[in-house]
């Protein structure tokens, strides 16, 4: 059976080293590409400290390579040879690796870092070899887990030879592997088991039904992951749809003005963080990584200037003809893609996720939750929570709610209503903008930015119920997560098309949407 | 606006090239040639460089004399992204601007809504970009590669030990013609090669699409299911958010490796590629290739973005549909050299067997009969820069093939030119 040929391969690679003088550097530097791998896979069964600087250099592409096919190590800018102290010949080149060769290295690591002082570092190295684990490394991994200390690292590395021990002759440590293999979530360890219990995979009846209960076990704890992941993709959709969404339940929900120039507002506030990261490019470059927070106050700032010039030049000689409403703030918008394009271009600029917004957190073994959405949902929760204490708490929105409600009683009252509404039409713009903020960091920043939004804003606001933020966040919320269910049954373009059926239907059966004010005031 | 000066400007700068050059050449004697390549919407992060080289391509080639002694005289118009536009700019060019010859489109959509304006006024149009094949149009020279020259050499050096041995394969594209077709032709190769249906997944996302948190959720789960490769034949600015949603949710290219067929050096340009080294395109140049031609391409490339100051200039970089551009031209303008004449249908027969010395490193040479390139096959992996190191390539230039074989009934298409309707 198969078991043998790991067997016969580590012993052909234990005869190879053997066979060369010169150091391992120059050997690795020196061979083809498919004796460069036999050379990591060897390197991997057989770890030895004194080739981790070696490893290390592969690794960040620091290993160059002279006429002579001699190995240098670049170290603070100099290069120095890797074995004795011979000048380069010419200028040597950096040895470039290829995926095979980067993944077998990623694994040659791991098994040294088994050797590291720090029990962190060697669980992080049991847990990679949990995926990457060659038959090869077999012996190696039950020397670490004989020797090793620390209980969790154990158990990491228990797991990672239980991958191996699949293919073992005893019936009885695949009985023991199969059930440690259960315990795990991995997605690798269902496509193991699977194998296992292909006919004529497994003959021992004991280890096929643990098999089979291993793989009920990992099948109910994968879908939990994909559930919660689907959940996440939704909220996060849910998040971005309300930050386009939360400045029209303002200009459009509250103060009645069908803004069709609010989706450049958002791509505003885009631009706005473009340019703030320019300048912390020019002028602080060491704090580079907080542009986006220093972004937030400009691109509010920016849009609401922006929105409450638009109101008083324009928006206010409309209200009460939605009609005419509706083509000026289009035109709006024309203009204000126009003028962007004329400033900055009409490609798309670059706005880069600092460093704290790449990357994610591991949950669960089939689950990784991003940070840039996980920031993103959290500051969709504040913005909202922002706006509801404003239109709550403050004098202003006390202001706001009365002119909305009666402008005529509300003016008798002394409220100042043009200053209301333009303050108002500010807000909303504002919030837009703080919207155009999260938009940069996940997608593209052009003049057309605004456009791919407008509609699902509209269909948020319609939906939620015009005139209440409530609605809006339930509405946001609500369609991202449909739309992510919807997502991989049908695919994206049918997802879309369904959902935008549904929302008619929707309004069809209730005009006021999800939620309605109630009494006198609506006309 | 910014546009139109910048066109005055360089015909400006053009004639007054010329006149230093000759005085026998009167300016306003010249030969107009289009340049349809949008600028603004979705494509216009791949296309607007197209437009540039081919302004420095002219540029270069009227500094020489211009062709047959005429001044080239370039008439740049953006037809948006917008499909049904490029066949309305298409035909302005062509009977109000009188132009000899077209060079534009990207997307295969855009070709196919200009064919029949071509094929209708007996223009010239000369197309850089790969595609999918399954054309063949007397009024139409196809500089990108056909799918034998791209796509199914890439999706072999998948399958190989080098290439990492995939065994499943997710063909993830954007929905519209080039990558339904293309998805096509690879499904018919993978099948052949004994690569069972379940192993082939097909997904399509719109123009424009700006969330694969649930599209790369799924490669991921795909991958755990055996050894798997991403074929994407996403277009346009797409690439951007799928590219950062990759490295966010820590998806490695020894795990899974994503070759992509419409991604080169100008599309990584607005990404931090460091989470993305070892993802691969497949194209037929990369800036990387190490040789005379090119160097002294990229050189002028980047004098050239300096001195016009394009934005991100210090940045400049070429790309594979940039090279076919400036062979394209180039061969255009040898063939009126030959024809002594810019009349379409004795351009078309003086193109075939044109060669050219190409910043790829070959001499390519325009097929007799079938109006392609012979091309040069390159697989590059991303590097921590944005360039891309070639991990492998073929020997020499390979012919394309534009009726697939892959496809059934191509058999009984003819080899040479025929109108579509």
């Amino acid at each position: 059976m198969p078991a043998i040929y790991p067997f016969l391969l580590s012993l052909a690679l234990f005869l190879l080293p053997l066979t060369s003088e010169a150091g391992e550097a120059a050997d690795f530097a020196a061979a083809s590409p498919a004796r460069q791998a036999q050379l990591l896979e060897h390197w991997a069964a057989t770890p030895d400290p004194t080739r981790q600087p070696l490893l290390d250099a592969l690794q960040h592409g620091r290993l160059a390579v002279d006429g002579a096919r001699r190995a240098f190590i670049e170290r603070d800018g100099r290069l120095v040879a890797a074995e004795g102290d011979a000048p380069p010949e010419g200028t040597p080149k950096k040895l470039r690796l290829n995926n095979r060769l980067r993944g077998l290295l990623a694994t040659a690591q791991a098994s040294h870092r088994l050797l590291a002082e720090e029990p962190e570092v060697r669980l992080a190295a049991a847990r990679a070899l949990q995926k990457s684990a060659r038959p090869a490394q077999l012996s190696l991994l039950n020397a670490s887990l004989a020797r090793e200390s620390d209980a969790a690292v154990r158990d990491a590395l228990a797991l990672a030879l239980a991958n191996l021990q699949l293919a073992d002759p005893d019936p009885k440590i695949r009985l023991g592997a199969v059930r440690l293999l259960g315990e795990t979530g991995e997605p690798l360890a269902r496509t193991r088991l699977e194998a296992l219990l292909a006919p004529d995979a497994e003959r021992d009846p004991t280890v096929r039904t643990a098999a089979e209960t291993s793989l009920a076990q990992i099948k109910r704890r994968l879908l939990f992951g994909e559930l919660l992941g689907q959940a996440f993709s939704g909220l996060s959709l849910g998040s971005i749809l309300l930050l386009a969404a939360l400045g029209l339940a303002i200009t459009f929900g509250l103060l009645g003005v069908i803004n069709m120039a609010h989706g450049e507002m958002l791509m505003l506030g885009a631009y706005a963080t473009y340019v703030v990261q320019l300048l912390f490019q020019r002028h602080f470059p060491e704090a580079l990584a907080l542009y986006p927070l220093a972004a937030l106050p400009v691109a509010f700032l920016a849009t609401a200037t922006v929105g409450m010039a638009l109101e008083r030049t324009v928006i206010r000689h409309l209200y009460g003809r939605p009609l005419e409403t509706l083509l000026a703030t289009w035109g709006i918008s024309l203009i204000l893609i126009q003028l962007v394009r004329v400033l900055f271009g009409a490609q798309n600029v670059e706005v880069a996720n600092p460093a704290w917004l790449s990357g994610g957190v591991q949950v669960l073994p089939n689950l990784v939750l991003p940070w840039n959405r996980l920031v993103i949902i959290a500051f969709a929760l504040f913005v909202v929570a922002l706006t509801w204490l404003l239109l709550n708490r403050t004098r202003l929105g006390l202001n706001v709610r009365a002119v909305t409600q009666n402008r005529n009683m509300a003016a008798c009252c002394g409220v100042p209503t043009g200053r209301v509404d333009m303050l108002a039409f500010g807000l909303g713009s504002g919030i837009a903008g703080l919207g155009g903020v999260a938009l940069s960091q996940i997608g593209n920043v052009g003049p057309d930015l605004g456009q791919s939004y407008i509609i699902d804003s509209f269909l948020v606001v319609v939906l939620g119920g015009v005139g209440q933020l409530a609605g809006s966040v339930l509405a946001a919320f609500g369609l991202g997560v449909a739309n992510k269910i919807l997502e991989p049954q049908i695919g994206a373009v049918l997802g879309k098309i369904l959902i935008l059926a549904l929302i008619i239907l929707f309004i069809q059966k209730r005009p006021q949407g999800l939620f309605a004010l109630k009494g006198r005031v609506l006309d | 606006m910014q546009r139109r000066s910048l066109i005055k400007a360089f015909t400006l700068s053009a004639s007054i090239a010329a006149m230093g050059l000759s005085w026998t050449i009167q300016a306003a004697e010249t030969i107009k040639v289009g340049i349809l390549h949008s600028l603004s919407g979705t494509m216009a992060i791949s296309e607007t460089s197209l437009k540039d080289m081919a302004l420095m391509t002219i540029e270069e080639i009227n500094a020489k004399g211009g062709v047959n002694g005429k001044q080239l005289e370039p008439v740049v118009v953006d037809p948006a992204s917008n499909w049904p536009l490029f066949a309305e700019k298409a035909r302005q060019l062509l009977t109000q601007d009188k132009v000899a010859v077209v060079f534009g489109c990207w997307t295969s959509v855009s070709r196919k809504s200009v064919l029949p304006v071509f094929e209708e006024l007996n223009g010239l149009l000369f197309y850089p970009v790969q595609y999918e094949g399954e054309e063949l149009s007397p009024n139409v020279f196809y500089t990108g590669a056909a799918p034998n020259q791209q796509a199914i050499p890439a999706v072999e050096y998948l399958m190989s030990e080098e290439g990492g041995a995939a065994k499943r394969f997710f063909l993830l594209g954007t929905d519209y013609v080039y990558p339904r077709t293309t998805n096509k032709i690879l499904r018919a190769f993978l099948l052949s090669k004994g690569v069972a249906e379940k192993d082939i997944e097909e997904v399509y996302t719109p123009f424009g699409h700006s969330d694969y948190q649930t599209i790369v959720a799924n490669i991921k789960k795909f991958a755990a299911g055996g050894k798997t490769a991403v074929v994407s034949t996403i277009n346009g600015d797409s690439n951007v958010p799928f590219y950062k949603e990759l490295a966010n949710q820590g998806l490695d290219a020894t795990e899974v490796p994503v070759v992509a067929f419409s991604v080169g050096e100008e599309e990584l340009r607005g990404i931090d590629t460091k989470p993305l080294v070892g993802h691969l395109a497949a194209w037929n140049y990369f800036q990387s290739v190490d040789n005379p031609v090119n160097s002294e391409f990229v050189e002028k490339w980047k004098a050239y973005a300096k001195a016009k100051g394009l934005p991100n200039a210090d940045k400049a970089v070429t790309n594979d549909p940039m090279e076919a551009t400036y062979v394209g031209i180039h061969m255009w303008a040898q063939a009126v050299e030959k024809a002594g004449t810019t009349e379409v249908d004795k351009v078309r027969e003086a193109l075939a067997g044109q060669t050219f010395a190409a910043p790829s490193g070959y001499t390519l040479t325009m097929d007799a009969t079938n109006h392609h390139l012979h091309k040069p096959v390159m697989i590059g992996e991303v590097q921590e820069d944005g360039q891309f190191s070639v991990v492998w390539q073929t020997e020499g230039p390979i012919r394309a093939q534009p009726w697939s074989p892959f496809i059934p009934g191509n058999e009984s298409k003819p080899e040479y030119a025929v109108k579509s309707n």
